[in-house]
């Protein structure tokens, strides 16, 4: 089952937690803005974009099943 | 409530008791001290339930209630209200509380910040717009607090023991810095004197430090640090010291863990026995106690993080990662002090230990990386003058 990946980027505060647990979904660039490198990572990389929500201070990330 | 969370992932379907001496359901402690007191955030922000969720993760909640007492050998915890909950696994997140200043007396007035209703009280005292705010001890939440009541346009003092704030942790360089951001939004910073007493009739009218200065005050704030919950578990046979010792692992006893700010634990990464006061390593920390639980005796990782934490300053974030001490050898590996905006690295015993950031956060990311990765203090300073050229 395929997952959409959606930041709410007025809560986010760019820290890059998110990029340190999934480098290949989140990049913080040196603008210091977020990047969503992959919308919809797939199965593959659902743990860890799960971790990223889990451990996202501002509660910022959701996963949108569908 | 993480534990509790990644119990039930893990496809654990016993039941699950949640015990809590506070009447409310968990919640964010982080922007008690930002949104909450600033007023821009309602009440609802900051829970941590999900009423939609909570059915799914068939809690059994104490709330209100405390834990009183612990058998180690017979698996029992007692609570106040006279329940006994016997348990396969037990996990010890008793928190920290604030360290209160003792000749602060029953005055009114005065205040600590650790939970909700404090937050609230506090709050409403600034929406008074008192006159005059102290904060005692310029720690990060103290030093959060009187950003805040700047930014509400009130008078603020902040008085530091030590010579330079943060610096046990920041080092003198660093210390000053943060100060100064301070001191550029118009805060008063007094260190290097100790507060003495405080005087008033029924409410705080001044602070008196040691060396006889009278500050005026009508709302004074103590954040002097915490110290870990751990009275209750007196006499339960778990070794306590400055938290609940644990092993490796996080296991205190078998079948019992303990995560969060309660928990001391060695971290192999850093050869310290560390307890850790921040708030990704309570969720970190939580997850890891959880699965620890269920794997039983097969489980012989170690929990071996690199703490991190951020804290808001006005309109700086700093960001923190590692284990810094004053004495580190520091180097600034991006930005400069003066536009406030850098990232300074620490390095001790010939290895990268720790990484400052002023607004920097994709920097102290990359540093935590290499903390985490154990680079030498040789490589990380040859990757930043690769990066500056
Ligand atoms: C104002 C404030 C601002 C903060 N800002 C930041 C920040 O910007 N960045 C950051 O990284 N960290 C921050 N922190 C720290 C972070 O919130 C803590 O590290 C985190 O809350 C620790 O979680 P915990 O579950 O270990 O403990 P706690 O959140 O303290 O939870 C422990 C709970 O157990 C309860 N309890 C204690 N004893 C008993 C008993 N015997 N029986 C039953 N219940 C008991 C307590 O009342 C409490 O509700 C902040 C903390 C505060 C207070
Ligand atoms: S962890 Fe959250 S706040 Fe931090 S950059 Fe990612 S989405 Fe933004």
């Amino acid at each position: 089952m395929g997952y959409r990946v959606e930041v709410d980027f007025d809560l986010c505060e760019s820290n890059a937690i998110c990029m340190q647990i999934a480098p290949e979904v989140f990049e913080v660039r040196d603008d210091d803005f977020l990047y969503i490198l992959a919308e919809e990572p797939g199965g593959d990389l659902r743990a860890q974009v799960e971790e990223s929500v889990q451990r996202c201070p501002k509660q910022a990330i959701s996963i949108a099943e569908g | 409530m993480r534990t509790a969370e990644t119990l039930r992932k893990e496809g654990f379907d016993g039941n699950i008791h949640l015990v809590g001496d506070e009447p409310h359901l968990p919640y964010d402690r982080p922007p008690l001290s930002k949104q909450i007191l600033s007023g821009d955030w309602d009440l609802e922000r900051v829970a941590l339930t999900d009423p939609a969720k909570d059915d799914e993760l068939s809690l059994e909640w104490h709330l209100g209630d405390k834990a009183t007492q612990l058998s180690v050998e017979e698996k029992i915890v007692s609570l106040d209200s006279g329940t006994d909950l016997s348990f396969d696994g037990l996990v010890i997140a008793t928190g920290a509380r604030c360290i209160s200043l003792r000749m602060a007396g029953d005055l009114e007035g005065i205040y600590t910040l650790r939970g909700l209703d404090d937050a609230l009280a506090i709050r409403s005292e600034l929406e008074a717009t008192p006159q005059k705010v102290v904060v005692v001890g310029a720690g990060f939440i103290g030093a959060e607090v009187a950003a805040t009541a700047r930014q509400r346009g009130l008078e603020v003092t902040m008085i530091e023991a030590a010579e330079v704030p943060f610096e046990r942790v920041l080092g003198p360089e660093m210390g000053t810095v943060t100060a100064d951001v301070h001191r550029d939004h118009g805060v008063e910073v007094i260190t290097g004197v100790a507060v003495e007493s405080f005087k008033g009739n029924r409410r705080v009218e001044k602070v008196i430090l040691e060396d006889g200065t009278e500050i005026e005050a009508d709302l004074v704030i103590v954040g002097i640090g915490v110290k870990p919950n751990t009275e209750w578990l007196e006499g339960s046979g778990l070794t306590l010291d400055n938290g609940v010792l644990c092993d490796d692992s996080c296991e205190a006893a078998p079948a019992i863990v303990a995560a969060g700010d309660v928990a001391r634990w060695p971290n192999r990464l850093f050869n310290e026995n560390m307890r850790v006061e921040h708030w990704d390593n309570a969720v970190e920390q939580g997850v890891f106690v959880a699965r620890r639980l269920l794997a039983g005796k097969s489980n012989t990782e170690s929990y071996s993080p690199t703490p991190w934490f951020w804290t808001d300053q006005f309109d700086r974030k700093i960001q923190l990662a590692g284990r810094t001490r004053s004495t580190d050898e520091i180097r600034i590996v991006t930005g400069s002090i003066e536009e406030r905006r850098f990232a300074t690295a620490y390095g001790r015993e010939g290895k990268l230990v720790g990484i400052l950031g002023f607004n920097r956060p994709r920097h102290v990311m990359q540093y935590k990386q290499m903390i985490a990765d154990g680079t030498s203090w040789e490589d990380a300073i040859a990757h930043a003058e690769q990066q500056a050229s």
